[in-house]
């Protein structure tokens, strides 16, 4: 075993890299719960915007139309669970639950002729002056516009909830929807568009993984990320910050324990790919202590009757 | 306009009928999926619903669908109790895994030992090791309030890395020249689930399918705690105050569904699949969730939901061979049944109506 080849530089660049994807995924499904739904299909509206991106990024040859078209394909299939739990009153938990085998299924077929291409690689940002800082330079400033991107949603998603009237607007739809509906908000509308923004960030976070991290089409490719990001969430109890904290964490367990296969510690494989989960585990029933967060009209159904 | 309206009680004969609805939607629209593909649509649909069972091939095929239903009928019938008292154990998959590599362990540790009790110690080891599994989220959720969807699911992805680690190390065939895989438990007598009627399909655990469907219709219908349930799911507040114990409610539930689940995955690797294999699990897990809801959560209806379950399977691997259908086709077939099902649910629970003009 030689601890020497790890590199902390390195090993924090890709921490960057390794939590973009949750953490999108999860911003998403922030806004989604703060509106009151829970939504269990992230991992099925990932895969689906894994496999929309790669498609449209290799027959275009852009990552960015991918990207794209990524984000479409996560927001059209989040319409579906909207359709079910807002119009058709469906339970929610068992409508995610669909959704995740529907995207999972529906991705193998889409992905099936994209076995084994490459996909069109993304550009890095190589910021001038600030990649050549010694270490930091490493760290920070020599990633894709993804990575960036990720945590300008944060800050967009922490400023919104707290400073734009729509931002209030949907926490009181989460919090209460009776009231929020007598006051004259329109809960179902405000729904649609959490549910859809988050199918939409869902997307971006598997095209992340198919066109950035892997870079491969296979199937299940997003291995149980998106459920992740539904524990990121609970973890970060509701705070945007705090999604950014538990995706850096969660990316810092896979970039160690995958450091540490390469460097050949003795413990098998397989034990190391535990890990994630496992903390992920851990770090939920540390935060269970803490539910002062969730939105009191969580997962609850809204039917306006008299 | 159109709006919907809450009915007082959900209509009991609506909710026999939604299900078949669904199965008849979901033939329609997987029928235009299959256009989509090129595929003749009424012939794929032939081919998936009606030549398994009723064509040229069917003595071959028939069997099949006990092989295929009984596994799902087994863990659908757990999840159903959690899922009655609103109880989410979605990690049937890893409960799965983890009951068959406690029932291969057993069986591969006594090799080649020959005896009678191998099997039945087989069976017992494999309940506890998927009812151990379902305790985790279970212990976790009655002593902190962890929510055990996210747990559950957690472990399924530990369950099978855990599956990978055995495949390749300790459960490795010593004689298996260096390929992954333990020994085939179907060579090996004392632990092999044989058919009960050769050549019927009818193995041990398809037998433990159907007693499991007869004990959970009494355990709901008239024992007290299956009362409870029931309750809990209806009206967890009202449960609480005529004294159910919700904390034990989990218990139980997780416990059981995750017995039945690694039942389910112990008869299936000392019977058709045989050995304990990396890819040895095929997503049972995730299906029983269909399969619990499209039968209603109620064991008869659940019986017949795996059956057709089972049918789309077996169908779907004939479609396959035959008409070049892909695989992944029939997973969004089984995925859209879940989503029209939950759909038309709408009907059992609210009554439509239709104003003509503004509506007041």
């Amino acid at each position: 075993m030689d601890f020497s080849s790890i590199n902390p530089a390195l090993l924090l660049a890709s921490l960057m890299v390794a939590s973009t994807a949750v953490l999108i995924a999860a911003i998403g499904e922030l806004i989604v719960e703060k509106a009151g739904v829970l939504n269990l299909g992230v991992e099925g509206m990932m895969i689906t915007g894994a496999i929309c991106g790669f498609i449209v990024a290799v027959t275009t040859g852009s990552p960015l139309l991918g990207f794209v078209a990524a984000a479409v394909g996560g927001a059209v299939l989040s319409l579906l669970f909207g359709v079910l739990t807002q119009l058709a009153l469906a339970n929610q938990v068992a409508s995610g639950l669909a959704l995740t085998l529907f995207g999972l299924g529906l991705s193998a077929l889409m992905g099936q002729s994209y076995v084994g291409i490459k996909p069109p690689s993304t550009p890095k940002l190589d910021l001038p002056l600030l990649s050549d800082i010694p270490f930091l330079g490493t760290v920070l400033f020599r990633h894709d516009l993804m990575v960036y991107v990720g945590i300008a949603l944060v800050a967009a998603t922490w400023a919104f909830l707290k400073y734009a009237r729509a931002g209030l607007i949907l926490k009181a739809v989460g919090e209460n929807h009776e009231a929020a509906h007598a006051l004259g908000y329109n809960v179902v509308r405000i729904r649609f568009m959490a549910i859809c923004f988050g199918g939409a960030c869902a997307g971006l976070g598997g095209a992340y993984i198919s066109l950035i991290r892997v870079p491969q089409w296979t199937e299940g490719m997003t291995g149980g990320v998106g459920w992740i990001a539904l524990a990121l969430v609970v973890f970060a109890s509701w705070k945007p910050w705090r999604v950014l904290l538990g995706a850096w964490l969660f990316g810092g367990v896979t970039v160690l324990q995958l450091n540490l296969q390469a460097a050949g510690i003795a413990i098998p494989a397989e034990y190391l790919s535990m890990s994630p989960y496992l903390i992920t585990i851990l770090v939920l029933v540390i935060m269970s202590f803490d539910r002062s967060g969730a939105p009191a009209s969580l997962g609850r159904t809204f039917h306006a009757s008299q | 306009m159109i709006y919907l309206e809450k009915r007082p009680q959900p209509a009991r004969a609506l909710s026999y009928v939604t299900p078949v609805l669904a199965v008849l939607i979901t033939m329609v629209a997987g029928g235009l999926l299959f256009a989509i593909l090129g595929k003749d649509p009424v012939e794929a649909i032939r081919t998936i619903f009606w030549d398994p069972v009723f064509g040229e091939f069917s003595f071959y095929y028939r069997p099949q669908l006990l092989v295929k239903g009984g596994p799902l009928i087994l863990i659908a019938l757990g999840l159903s109790l959690g899922f009655k008292a609103g109880i989410w154990n979605i990690g049937a998959e890893g409960q799965y895994i983890m009951g068959a590599v406690a029932g291969a362990g057993v069986a591969l540790a006594l090799y080649p030992l020959e005896a009678w009790w191998i099997f039945p110690l087989m069976v017992i080891a494999g309940a506890l090791g998927g009812w151990a599994w379902a305790m985790i989220p279970a212990l976790l959720k009655v002593k902190f309030g962890t929510n055990e969807i996210l747990v559950s699911l957690m472990l399924v992805y530990v369950a099978e890395n855990f599956l990978k680690a055995m495949a390749i190390g300790a459960m490795k065939n010593p004689e298996g020249f260096g390929f992954p895989g333990s020994r085939n438990l179907q060579q090996y007598p004392s632990a092999h689930n044989t058919e009960i009627i050769a050549g019927s399909g009818m193995h041990w655990g398809v037998a433990a399918a159907f007693i499991a469907a007869i004990m959970a219709y009494i355990l709901l219908n008239r024992h007290l705690l299956g009362f409870q349930i029931r309750l809990t799911g209806e009206a967890p507040r009202a449960a609480r105050f005529s004294g159910v114990k919700p904390g034990r409610l989990v218990l139980f539930c997780m416990g059981t569904a995750g017995a039945l689940a690694g039942l389910a995955g112990m008869f299936e690797v000392s019977g058709p699949a045989g050995q304990i294999t990396t890819g040895f699990n095929v997503g049972y897990g995730f299906t029983a969730i269909i399969v619990a809801f499209l039968g209603r959560l109620h064991p008869i209806g659940i019986v017949l939901a795996g059956l057709l379950m089972a049918l789309t399977y077996i169908g779907g691997e004939a479609a396959q061979s035959t008409m070049q259908l892909p695989a992944a086709a029939i997973q969004v077939f089984q995925g859209m049944l879940l989503f029209f099902l939950l759909a038309v649910d709408v009907l059992t629970n609210y009554r439509i109506r239709i104003t003509l003009g503004e509506a007041a």
